[in-house]
């Protein structure tokens, strides 16, 4: 019989965090390229695309992120390409967050003036060019904190991978628990965990979110 | 591939039940959830200055873990502490402290926007503290945040789809356990996945309609 230290406790809760913070990237950096095509694409204003977007985003976002999991899980099996729970995960997660981040960014760009529009329109600038030049830097200025501010969603999305099997935080809890018996002492420390990961993340959005109000 | 929604849409009592289990959680949660918030909301915002901590440290922990460690902490971990919980009310009491968290923050926004000279209207009209914010404060509050509120309900309600995992029957767990016996997962699944798409647009235009009728009354 090998008795668990809390030290053995946290050690392998801590390796398993490694996980968690690597899906947590791959999930953002992927959703936010996803989310900045679908927005180019929005901006665009074809009013077919416009819809299509509009329902990718209200799919996402109104329906379990769980159930998105199992089906990416299972879906893939039925695509005959391979599946494991990383891959599922990622794939579930990245489309999740691009949902979320191209609403968010939309937002932003529709908070920009239409004057700001129009008065390129009449420098002749292109579409692109208006928006290099004179719209994604200002609306780039209000999406941080908003941007920041989900990505612990994204992280705390990460714990619901655990269910399809892919070992991170919370399943490492799980497994843990099953072979110790202490539950209590294992989720207890799964939570600070996790608070430790999301709080720093809050509170920089918040700040950042300050500092924009402040310079207005 | 194939697809076969027969064998999933035959099974139509376990998801009928698995809805009317996933919306009572959601009711259930809502109701007590949102009157937690509206507690801490007003000792965040009024109440003296321990309590302002005690309140404000509850928010924090709970919006920065995710909802299914939660879960797993009172069903599992609550145990130990010799407080035993079914899987239903596991479900129902992590889905008011969840929605707690929010809904205190986003009613502390509403009562921040009141302005102050109501507040003082209501003192010279001899109303006690607690008949000002139920009675003046609050309604107010409620109406401007009230989207915001109804968004995060919803968001509780999808958040629900976790409890199966501690066996509470609502729907994703009627999905499990109709694809346990036919082995339909994906079709399973999407069947579950649509019917909580149309939950939540139900859900949000339920809530639009309620809100101004019986919750904080017309403006």
């Amino acid at each position: 019989m090998v008795d668990f230290t809390l030290w053995d406790i946290l050690r392998n809760l801590l390796l398993a965090a490694r996980w968690t913070i690597t899906l947590s990237i791959v999930a953002f950096v992927g959703g936010g390229l996803v989310g900045l095509a679908l927005l180019f694409a929005r901006l665009r204003g074809h009013a077919v695309g416009d819809r299509l977007i509009a329902a990718y985003v209200q799919v996402f976002q109104g329906t379990p992120l769980l159930m998105q999991l199992f089906l990416a899980y299972f879906g893939l099996a039925l695509l005959g390409m391979p599946t494991t729970p990383w891959i599922a995960a990622a794939l579930a997660l990245t489309l999740y967050t691009s949902a979320y981040l191209t609403e968010i960014w939309r937002g932003c760009v529709a908070s920009i003036p239409k004057g700001q529009w129009e008065a390129a329109d009449s420098l002749a600038m292109s579409f692109s060019e208006k928006l290099r030049h004179v719209v994604l830097p200002q609306a780039l200025k209000i999406s941080v904190p908003p941007t920041v501010g989900f990505l612990v969603q994204v992280v705390k999305g990460t714990a619901l991978a655990s269910v399809i099997g892919f070992i991170e935080l919370t399943k490492a809890a799980t497994m843990i628990t099953n072979a110790t018996f202490r539950p209590f002492t294992v989720y207890g420390m799964v939570a600070l965990l996790y608070f430790c990961l999301c709080f720093p993340i809050s509170w920089w959005s918040h700040r950042l979110e300050r500092k924009l109000h402040a310079g207005r | 591939m194939t697809l076969d929604f027969g064998a999933i849409l035959s099974q139509w009592p376990l998801l009928a039940t698995g809805v009317a289990n996933t919306l009572l959680l959601t009711a259930l949660s809502a109701v007590v959830g949102g009157a937690l918030g509206a507690a801490c909301a007003w000792a965040r915002a009024q109440g003296p200055l321990w309590l302002r901590y005690v309140a404000g440290t509850y928010v924090e922990l709970i919006r920065n873990t995710p909802f299914i460690v939660q879960l797993f902490f009172i069903f599992f971990g609550l145990p130990m502490l010799g407080v035993k919980l079914s899987p239903e009310m596991a479900s129902v009491l992590a889905m008011v402290v969840n929605l707690g968290a929010y809904a205190t923050e986003i009613i502390r926004a509403g009562i921040l926007a009141t302005p102050r000279g109501q507040i003082e209207a209501a003192e010279s009209l001899a109303l006690n503290r607690f008949q000002i914010f139920t009675r003046v404060v609050l309604p107010p509050a409620l109406r401007k945040v009230w989207p915001a509120l109804t968004s995060q309900i919803v968001i509780v309600m999808l958040g629900s789809a976790v409890c199966g995992q501690i066996s509470t029957e609502e729907l994703s767990y009627a999905a499990n356990l109709i694809q346990s016996r036919n082995f339909r997962a994906f079709e399973a699944y999407l069947v579950a996945t649509a019917i909580y798409l149309a939950l939540a647009i139900g859900v949000r235009r339920a809530l639009n309609w309620i809100g101004p009728r019986f919750i904080f009354g017309r403006p």
